[in-house]
């Protein structure tokens, strides 16, 4: 079962609090950010309850995300991921000739992933990019 | 222990000016009246471990190097490139910004910063149709109708509310919040929404509707759809006889119009909006501006190359076109050889293609701490922090330029970014 949706992410005060005060490496930062922000009523199509985890797709990657019962609904067939690298391995490419990203209204497809593992950030960094030697 | 007041806060574009900070020898103990957020960066001086040494990456290892060896390879780097990519500048002072442009003049480099990924697109739509703006005291001073629009201050820009657009007493507005009316408009019933006196929920994508159905009425045509981006009639009716009758109205705008679809159309026909309004009454628009001292870095952009971001010197002279030489676009075309990294952490904020070219290019990064970013760096020079540990010149979201404080030493050894700048410019200079 999956469920069809627009993904729109952005800033959120333990997105900013955990990145400034322990830093993205830190646990702090991947429990507030590696979440996927969901409408209840998308919850219960989905069978998913707060802290099960998702894999999260669009047309760039996919990543695994717990989910979580959104306090700033209603909002039904959106999902919300906290801006930082989760998000953004979900994001398009291009910028239709402005130079920015479209950040929100990514097409995603959500289904639950109780055999996924949620990547802390460096992890994810690693398993996408490597690096550059 | 001492008390340092008048602290300014190095976080968001709101640049709140009343810190209070205790400290004791090298620790912070406390940052009073800060916000969560702000309070967060203040005391991570304590906790998160501060690299001192540059770290350079060989043969798949990273070691520790001097700040002479490691300046005079970010110079040979940037100097050796043909098309380097210079970005960041949000979380650093003006006078940073002005040496990396220089910088990127001497090696005709790109310079971008974390604008193209904020209010790119705004600053874009004032080239079209100007801004009629004000400053965060006027506001305070004057506003009866306050409207956030695609903007989630509760949690983005926590202190907003309470220092100049809702909760403050003002000159005119003695009873603070009760003399002032919030209406909030966003695709969800966000956490802003729900201390506004009425929520305008949107469908998403389809602002730029809603706003052309708001400029019909104001400019005194009918409405003929029963719905305008799922409002119903009467209510878009209600919020344009709201908007034009009251006092002092300031339409505040986030994220949710720039990075939506429509991009700089939206805030365009949000700007043209406002002008409308003027007809009617006094009514302002001002951008959520996120990135600390991003408002200063198209200040400095503008007033040294003539453009706000997004310039390309490779012709040797300054040359802008957001969606051509912006850093996004540049990345995911693949064309940079270089990029060098300033108090910005674009691995954890840029989509998935921009990353990998940034994975695949030497990278120079200077910042305070470790990040993703430095993850993925060749060269990582650690600096010191901006607004606490070093003075500076930042711009408030409203373009008021605030000289910001330093209330504790950096670590021995770590220089600021304006010296670490200055440097690679003198080497990069000496090779040449």
């Amino acid at each position: 079962m999956s469920l069809e949706v627009k993904l729109i992410t952005g800033r959120t005060l333990h997105q900013g609090a955990s990145m400034e005060r322990l830093g993205k490496e830190s646990e702090e930062y991947t429990k507030s950010v590696a979440v996927c922000e969901m409408d209840p009523a998308d919850m219960e199509k989905l069978g998913v309850k707060e802290g099960d985890i998702v894999k999260v797709a669009t047309d760039s990657g996919e990543v695994f995300l717990w989910a979580a019962k959104s306090r700033q609904a209603p909002h039904e067939g959106t999902i919300f991921i906290p801006m930082g690298p989760w998000a953004n391995a979900l994001v398009d490419a291009g910028t239709n000739s402005t130079g920015m990203p479209d950040f929100k209204g990514v097409k995603a497809r959500v289904e639950p992933a109780p055999e996924g593992k949620v990547l802390n950030a460096v992890e994810l960094v690693r398993e996408i990019y490597g690096y550059n030697y | 222990m001492a008390t340092i007041t008048d602290v300014i806060c190095p976080f968001c574009g709101t640049l709140c000016d009343d810190i209070e900070v205790v400290v004791n020898g090298s620790k912070i103990e406390s940052a009073r009246h800060a916000c969560k957020i702000g309070n967060s960066k203040f005391l991570s001086i304590n906790d998160i471990p501060r690299p001192i040494k540059p770290l350079i990456r060989e043969n798949g290892a990273s070691r520790e190097a001097s700040i002479d060896e490691a300046i005079a390879k970010a110079a040979e780097i940037l100097s050796n490139s043909k098309r380097a990519l210079l970005f960041g500048w949000s979380s650093t002072s003006c006078e940073a910004t002005a040496v990396g442009i220089e910088i990127a003049e001497e090696i005709g480099g790109l310079i971008d910063g974390t604008t193209t990924v904020c209010h790119g697109p705004t600053v874009m739509a004032v080239q079209y149709v100007g801004l009629p703006s004000v400053t965060l005291g006027e506001i305070k001073n004057r506003a009866d109708l306050v409207i956030y629009w695609g903007a989630n201050p509760m949690h983005a820009h926590p202190r907003h509310l309470s220092r100049y657009s809702i909760f403050p007493r003002g000159y005119f507005r003695e009873r603070g919040q009760q003399d002032r009316e919030l209406i909030v408009v966003d695709v969800r019933k966000t956490d802003t929404a729900k201390i506004a006196n009425h929520f305008i929920q949107v469908e998403f994508g389809k602002d730029y509707e809603l706003l052309s159905a708001l400029r019909m009425i104001v400019n005194g045509g009918e409405l003929e759809e029963e719905e305008v981006a799922g409002v119903p009639k009467e209510k878009i009716i209600e919020l344009a006889d709201k908007m034009m009758n009251c006092q002092f109205g300031i339409l505040f705008f986030g994220m949710g119009l720039t990075m939506s679809p429509g991009k700089h159309r939206n805030i365009d026909n949000a700007i043209s909006l406002v002008k409308n309004l003027n007809r009617h009454t006094k009514f302002s628009i001002m951008p959520m501006r996120g990135h600390w001292n991003v408002t200063g870095f198209g200040e400095v952009m503008t007033w040294q190359t003539g453009y706000p971001f997004a310039v390309d010197f490779s012709r040797g002279y300054a040359r802008y076109n957001p969606g051509e030489t912006s850093a996004n676009d540049v990345l995911q075309r693949e064309e940079v050889d270089a990029v060098l990294v300033v108090a910005s952490d674009p691995v954890a904020h840029f989509p998935r293609k921009s990353v990998a070219h940034l994975a695949r290019v030497p990278m120079i990064t200077i910042a305070p701490h470790h990040s993703l970013t430095t993850e993925l760096s060749e060269i990582f020079i650690p600096s010191s922090m901006v607004g606490i540990e070093e003075e500076g010149t930042a711009y408030r979201m409203d373009t008021v330029p605030l000289f910001t404080r330093k209330v504790i030493d950096p670590p021995q050894g770590v220089l600021s970014d304006v010296e670490i700048l200055k440097r690679i410019l003198e080497k990069i200079r000496e090779m040449r």
